[in-house]
């Protein structure tokens, strides 16, 4: 993409207030008690499996669909019932939606149109917005000659031609292939950085939201489990879902035994009550945690660190047997075995070389105490 | 607000249900007036009929009549004859249909193509334009008779009574079976068979342990079909002048009896419930197949054997004898139509263009006729179908299963019950500040027909629309355009294809409607060609008027195939299931 064209001088970006948002389809709520606000020109994003109420909650912001209850707010102002012809928004579907029996200049064009734009005006803004997507010389082809890269670009060149006050991407890069899809997720946050539209984006993808996103707010059965910046999430998860969904990590049970200086000790367990072995964690970050409390410890996969299985026993030094070894290039995964039959995924970027990395080989594990995170377990396990 | 809509109810956040999951005013209004339209001209007909046979004057149901028709001897033998002339006319056609449709989907040979194209045509063409010249072809002095004589010298009259029905009728609905089971043949996935190729099944074991039962509900569906337009059939029987069957006969006593007659009602009646169940137990059985060949994972179809030489001489040798049979009334039609002087002769003896000078110049107001009627039934037609079409798939209202059933409902109706039934409704009220009857205007035939294909109109526009994903509609509203912009920018321009070929349908299939016909005509200057083809057919200076209209009706239905099937993008008829 060409973002060196011609800025257009937009009108200024949106702040979205979302309250008390509900929505249901028949028995099941889709979304449920969402408040939050979107600052302007933020590129904000809803993350969360599919079901999570993600795409509903895009499509109330959007006025495709109505909200049973509360409000939804652009710069103050409720907008709940306005229809989304009169949102001034632009927006990009999944399938992208893309007319096809209009060419691709037709179809950027359309809200032009509708918008009463004159002519020699709106060609100007679409020949402005194909270029800013890179399709320059295709105004005249039909949806249906174009690839699906170029169509995603001519859905996204659709969206912003309009000046839209807030860009809508409903999960906009998952019908391309992996390559592409790395490098259109670069291209958009120049795209929309250079722009500064305020910017929802949905997805399923944790690394799509991680890279692009200045906030995410994550969902799940339609509830807002945590709101952060990627940072916030990644490093101080919420619960188990947030910690398992951005990233993935070891979940072990355990319970605090008390505090030694500004280290939390926890006693991990086979589930039976009896310890296994002792993390310290961080005291300082885990102040909600009292002795005696059960607690689910989460340790990142990166965490981890192979070493020999020579020397003392310690706090923070876990034994077990190389289960699976998968050298991946850049990165080597790996799968230990806890004597106690647990297993903890494992990945370091330089494997070990003073120490055999073959399946079975005794090994042992050693986990920064900041990097050890204490969450409270699931309600019912 | 928030009222559920059966079926929308559970789905989560389906994309582009429309924005609202609310009753929307608009549509309901629209919804309301279409149920008033089919009220009037559908339900009401058909409940007219009903009532006249199964209701007492004091208001009591009844099957008195009913039983009385089980002790008359002549309806008795009519409905015996109806359901002997079906069965066959589904013997005939298996017996014509099933090596033809083994063939094409086996094997390729030169004229493949061909075959399959040509074997959609009978479909189309009217069965009693081929009934007009069958007699020159297979009757007591026909061109195949006289030959057979010649060469063998046996004589066999085909024409005979029944029997000419049921030859007119085989040949012209054997493709029904062909089709549906040539198509079931094709999606046989080939890994199927070379399964029970593996198990040690080949030859005729494996035809009758795996590709029989595959193909099996597909074969039944087709028949069924076939059973019924058989009986629904009203025209071959008039041409051929055998009036002891089901429909003519209830023509003949609403005619000639009076309109008060209830033995009229009863016949139809009977009609109906053998239409019903035969279209029901096809469905049913559609339905089950879908199911029951649900595959997942990579299909295997694999290309069809590829013969050459003798085989493929023999197989074209038989597609052309088959196709050549059903085809050649309709041809003969043609040959009739130019001739002066056709009698114990192969060919004609003298040839003339009066018959056409007679159609074209001397009474045109039969195809004048039939091009008003048609064209007027296909435009409501394509309204009515294209609005409910949008509000089954799109529409925020309840009651959206009401509407589809009662729009479906002339699919399984006989022509000849509709036509009565429009008589029973519409014969008693008049024009407004005049004598005349609703039932004796012009109209009464552009309602009748358009009811009669609706649910043809009806299924185009829900292919059509289907295919217009309903994001389009939301991205077209995001972009800035209200609803009704949406409509006429987006989804408009991208169903008028498919919602038109509807439309070529219901003109072409009124253009050559026979059953409803002759039931309502009253008067001969209204008369479609239809009803005019059957006047000149009863006498014998006629005959070449007669095939000279069947001529204009295979022309038309000829054009009107062509355009829809150009318009719908589809290379098989959107009507032939």
């Amino acid at each position: 993409m060409n973002v060196t064209a011609a800025r257009t001088g937009g009108p200024s970006p949106l702040e979205v207030e979302l309250r008390d948002l509900h929505r249901r389809f028949g028995d099941t709520a889709a979304v449920r008690d969402l408040t939050l606000t979107i600052g302007p020109g933020e590129f904000f994003t809803f993350l969360g499996p599919s079901g999570c109420g993600k795409t509903t909650t895009l499509r109330m912001i959007a006025g495709l669909l109505l909200p049973d209850a509360g409000e939804i707010l652009f710069d103050g102002r409720p907008v709940t019932t306005t229809p989304p012809w009169r949102r001034d928004i632009g927006m990009v579907f999944q399938n992208y939606a893309l007319w096809p029996h209009m060419t691709v200049f037709e179809n950027v064009g359309f809200g032009l149109v509708e918008r009463r734009v004159p002519r020699d005006e709106l060609r100007r803004r679409v020949d402005d917005a194909l270029r800013l997507v890179g399709l320059e010389g295709l105004e005249h082809r039909l949806p249906s000659q174009l690839s699906g890269g170029q169509q995603q670009r001519v859905a996204l060149a659709r969206a912003i031609v309009v000046r839209p006050r807030l860009l809508l991407l409903d999960e906009p890069l998952s019908n391309l292939d992996a390559r592409l899809r790395v490098q259109m997720r670069a291209e958009l946050v120049t795209l929309q950085r250079h722009l500064g539209i305020t910017t929802i984006y949905v997805t399923h993808d944790q690394e799509e939201a991680l890279m692009l996103s200045t906030r995410i707010a994550v969902l799940h059965q339609g509830r807002l489990v945590q709101l952060g910046t990627p940072r916030d999430l990644y490093e101080h998860p919420a619960d188990v879902f947030v910690a398992d969904f951005l990233g993935g990590a070891n979940f072990l049970p355990g319970t605090v035994r008390g505090r030694t200086g500004d280290a939390l000790v926890v006693a991990l367990d086979a589930g039976n009550g009896v310890a296994t072995a002792e993390l310290h964690a961080s005291a300082s970050r885990h102040t909600e945690f009292e002795a005696g409390d059960r607690v689910t410890v989460c340790v990142r996969p990166e965490a981890l660190e192979l070493v020999p299985d020579r020397g003392p026993a310690g706090p923070n030094l876990l034994r077990g047997r190389l289960r699976l070894v998968n050298y991946l290039g850049a990165v080597m995964s790996s799968e230990v075995e806890l004597p106690e039959g647990r297993v903890l995924r494992v990945q370091v970027v330089r494997p070990p070389t003073d120490m055999p990395l073959v399946e079975g080989a005794p090994v042992a594990l050693r986990v920064a105490p900041e990097a050890v995170l204490l969450l409270r377990p699931p309600a019912s396990p | 607000m928030r009222i559920g809509i059966p079926g929308q109810a559970v789905a989560p956040a389906p994309p582009g249900v429309g924005w609202r999951a609310v009753i929307d005013p608009g549509h309901a209004v629209l919804g309301l007036l279409l149920l008033a339209i089919l009220a009037v001209f559908v339900v009401w007909p058909i409940a007219a009929v009903l009532g006249a046979a199964l209701v007492e004057p004091d208001g009591g149901v009844t099957l008195a009549h009913l039983a009385r028709f089980f002790e008359n001897p002549l309806y008795i033998e009519s409905l015996a004859n109806s359901l002997r002339a079906g069965a066959w006319v589904v013997a005939i056609g298996t017996v014509l249909a099933l090596p033809l449709a083994f063939l094409v989907a086996r094997y390729d040979f030169r004229g493949r193509t061909l075959v399959t194209t040509l074997s959609t045509l009978p479909l189309v063409l009217p069965p009693f334009v081929g009934a007009i010249a069958l007699t020159q072809v297979f009757g007591r002095a026909g061109t195949l008779t006289l030959l057979v004589q010649d060469l063998f010298g046996i004589h066999v009259n085909l024409m005979d009574g029944l029997r000419g029905v049921i030859v007119a009728q085989a040949l012209h609905f054997f493709p029904f079976i062909f089709l549906t089971v040539a198509a079931a043949l094709m999606n046989v996935d080939r890994s199927l068979e070379e399964m029970g190729q593996t198990m040690g099944a080949h030859g005729w074991r494996l035809l009758r342990r795996v590709i029989f039962p595959l193909v099996l509900p597909a074969y039944a569906a087709g028949a069924l079909l076939t059973f019924v337009k058989a009986v629904d059939d009203i025209g071959t029987p008039f041409i051929l002048n055998v009036k002891n069957m089901l429909g003519p006969q209830a023509y003949l006593r609403i005619t000639t009896v009076g309109r008060d007659d209830v033995d009229g009602y009863v016949i139809c009646v009977v009609m109906v419930a053998i239409s019903i169940a035969c279209v029901g137990a096809s469905n049913w059985i559609v339905a089950r197949r879908e199911y029951a060949t649900l595959q997942t994972g990579a299909r295997a179809s694999g290309l069809p054997t590829r013969l050459v030489g003798w085989g493929a001489i023999g197989a074209l040798s038989l597609c052309v004898l088959v196709l050549g049979a059903s085809l050649l009334p309709h041809l003969a039609v043609i040959v009739m139509s130019f001739s002066r002087v056709w009698s114990l002769t192969y060919l004609p003896s003298a040839y003339t263009l009066g018959h056409y000078a007679e159609i074209f110049l001397r009474a045109p107001r039969f195809i004048v006729n039939t091009l008003t009627y048609s064209i007027a039934a296909a435009l409501l037609g394509v309204v009515i179908a294209a609005a409910t079409a949008y509000l089954l798939q799109r529409g925020r209202v309840p009651g959206k299963a009401v509407l589809d059933a009662v729009a479906m409902m002339p699919i399984a109706l006989p022509g000849v019950v509709i036509g009565v039934g429009f008589l029973r409704v519409f014969y008693p009220m008049t024009l407004p500040g005049t004598e005349t009857s609703l039932a004796s205007t012009g109209a009464i035939f552009v309602l009748a027909y358009m009811v009669r294909r609706l649910p043809y109109a009806l299924r185009a526009s829900h292919a059509a629309l289907h295919q217009v994903h309903g994001t389009l509609e939301d991205a077209a509203a995001v972009a800035g355009a209200p609803r009704t912009r949406a409509f006429r920018r987006v989804v408009l321009p991208l169903i008028l294809g498919g919602v038109t070929a509807g439309g070529v349908l219901i003109f072409i299939t009124s253009a050559v409607e026979f059953s409803t016909t002759i039931t309502l005509v009253s008067r001969i200057e209204q008369s479609p060609l239809s009803y005019a083809i059957y006047i000149y057919s009863q006498s014998p200076l006629g005959r070449g008027a007669a095939a000279a209209l069947g001529v204009v009706a295979i022309v038309i239905v000829a054009v009107g195939t062509y355009l829809a099937n150009r318009l719908s993008g589809r290379s098989r008829m959107a009507f032939t299931l």
